[in-house]
């Protein structure tokens, strides 16, 4: 292993992970990984070579990384790869050790060849690792020193994804290693075009969007986080329900207690599923309050359905129970989809946060405590 | 950008133009189109476009550019709150949405 010094790098280092990254990895990445398709001899020892087409196993485990079911495990091993037949010359481009980024890397250059570079992220994505500092300018210093790169290719350059610049300092890694850091566009899918244009990105390749598309495969991670609240829910709205209500215990059950697990779970679609997607659409810039107009909607829908007795008072008590639950779930479940955003700042959600935490919490109650009156009333 | 905008006047993003050198990394490492060249100096085009992800501050070399970098992510903020180590990111990296550690 080579020694060297990290100065500069050492004092600033803002991530408490760093002491392993010194001490852990293996120089060369192990040529027996299932997605490894031969082997290629270099100046620096044996590489692993890849190729830029994606086998089934390597797209379902894209399909179950995004159900979130295997994530954790989902990574590789650092280090330096072969895709295609790169020489000397070729560009070497840098990755994350989380399989999915470097699938998407080599899938978008079909028949080029290049070194790849992958960083030790902890199988995290480029964009969450640079934000920790994994992806960083330390953990790529030392790749490089480790991979012996300087041995394999003529150049001094590499090729960052942009999204990886927030844990990278370019210059310290030019002053250090001596290698310049050349920003690549946000999607690899744009790689190509970049290429060709002597590594030259467009604006449009430069910014982050937020797409539908983007937002559509989000959605599953949404649920699922919903859903962690939801399994406690319904066991005390049917129980509630049961033991108030006009009739006997198992007839109140299925009306009332049913109905509010159904209403419950309207809000919970339309704060984890209708938000996402309708996102762009619904008014005002806070996340809580696009998620409490879809709450109130879906009230609206549910007081409907039920045909609430709006003449009598426990109709009444229960019509502005549900006005009151539903848009704070809604409002709760859509404030916590910032996190998925591209485009909400850490400043602007605690901002949120001071105003509609408490308005949520408190709406909530005072919506259980009123139904729970109106289911009594009876 | 497509009507996805967050709070007015909220994020810590400052600007010294007096430190910068125009060297113009910070326009490009910028996600947002927060940042724009005049000439030789950087001026910020779109403040409010910020998401202070810190890639401009960690890329000046005269520390001109300063911002209190983070993940804009409500359940990392109560997690914190909560006294949890707060590891959560969820946010799109490129071409892999996912990825993250939430849930």
């Amino acid at each position: 292993m080579d020694e060297f010094e990290l100065p500069v790098i050492q004092q600033q280092r803002g991530c408490d992970c760093g002491e392993n990254l010194l001490t852990s990895g293996k120089p060369m990445p192990d040529v027996h990984q299932s997605f490894v398709r031969g082997v290629v001899e270099t100046a620096a020892g044996r590489l692993p070579k890849v190729s830029s087409t994606l086998s089934r196993r390597d797209r379902w485990g894209a399909v179950r990384a995004r159900l979130s079911a295997f994530r954790m495990a989902y990574r590789i091993d650092p280090g330096l790869y072969a895709l295609g037949e790169p020489d000397g010359q070729s560009p070497v481009l840098v990755s994350a050790n989380y399989k999915m980024s470097f699938d998407v890397l080599r899938a978008s250059l079909a028949g080029r060849s290049a070194w790849i570079l992958v960083l030790d992220t902890r199988g995290i994505n480029v964009w969450c690792a640079a934000g920790k500092g994994t992806f960083g300018t330390e953990e790529l210093i030392r790749r490089i020193e480790l991979s012996g790169l300087r041995k394999i290719v003529a150049h001094r350059k590499l090729i960052l994804p942009q999204l990886g610049a927030p844990g990278v300092a370019a210059y310290q890694v030019k002053k250090i290693s001596g290698f310049e850091v050349l920003y690549g566009p946000v999607h690899a899918r744009d790689l190509p075009a970049y290429l060709d244009a002597g590594c030259h990105a467009t604006a449009a390749m430069r910014t982050m969007p937020f797409s539908l598309r983007d937002r559509v495969l989000l959605v599953p991670i949404e649920l699922r986080g919903a859903m962690k609240y939801f399994f406690m829910l319904p066991a005390f709205f049917l129980l509630i329900g049961g033991l108030g209500g006009p009739k006997d215990f198992w007839s109140n059950v299925t009306q009332t207690g049913l109905f509010a697990v159904l209403a419950l779970l309207g809000a919970l679609i339309g704060g984890a599923v209708l938000v996402p997607l309708l996102l762009p659409y619904l008014p005002g810039r806070a996340f809580s309050v696009k998620g409490l107009w879809v709450g109130l909607v879906i009230a609206m829908m549910c007081i409907v359905l039920r045909e609430m007795n709006l003449t009598t008072w426990p109709g009444r008590v229960e019509a502005a129970s549900w006005f009151l639950i539903l848009p704070a779930v809604s409002a709760y479940l859509a404030m916590n989809f910032t996190g998925c955003s591209t485009f909400t700042s850490l400043s602007g959600v605690k901002k949120e946060m001071r105003w509609a935490l408490p308005l949520q919490i408190a709406g909530g109650l005072a919506g259980v405590i009123l139904w729970i009156g109106a289911a009594l009333m009876f | 950008m497509d009507g996805l905008v967050y709070l007015k006047n909220v994020v810590t993003l400052k600007l010294d133009e007096q430190k910068c050198n125009g060297c113009g990394m910070c326009a490009e490492v910028c996600p947002h189109r927060v940042f724009q060249l005049n000439g030789r100096k950087a001026s910020l085009r779109d403040r409010d476009a910020c998401m202070e992800c810190g890639a401009c501050r960690r890329n000046c070399p005269t520390g001109a550019v300063f911002v209190e970098s983070g993940v804009g992510c409500a359940a990392a903020v109560m997690s914190t709150l909560l006294g949890k180590q707060g590891d959560c990111c969820c946010g799109p990296g490129a071409g892999d949405p996912v990825g993250g550690c939430c849930g």
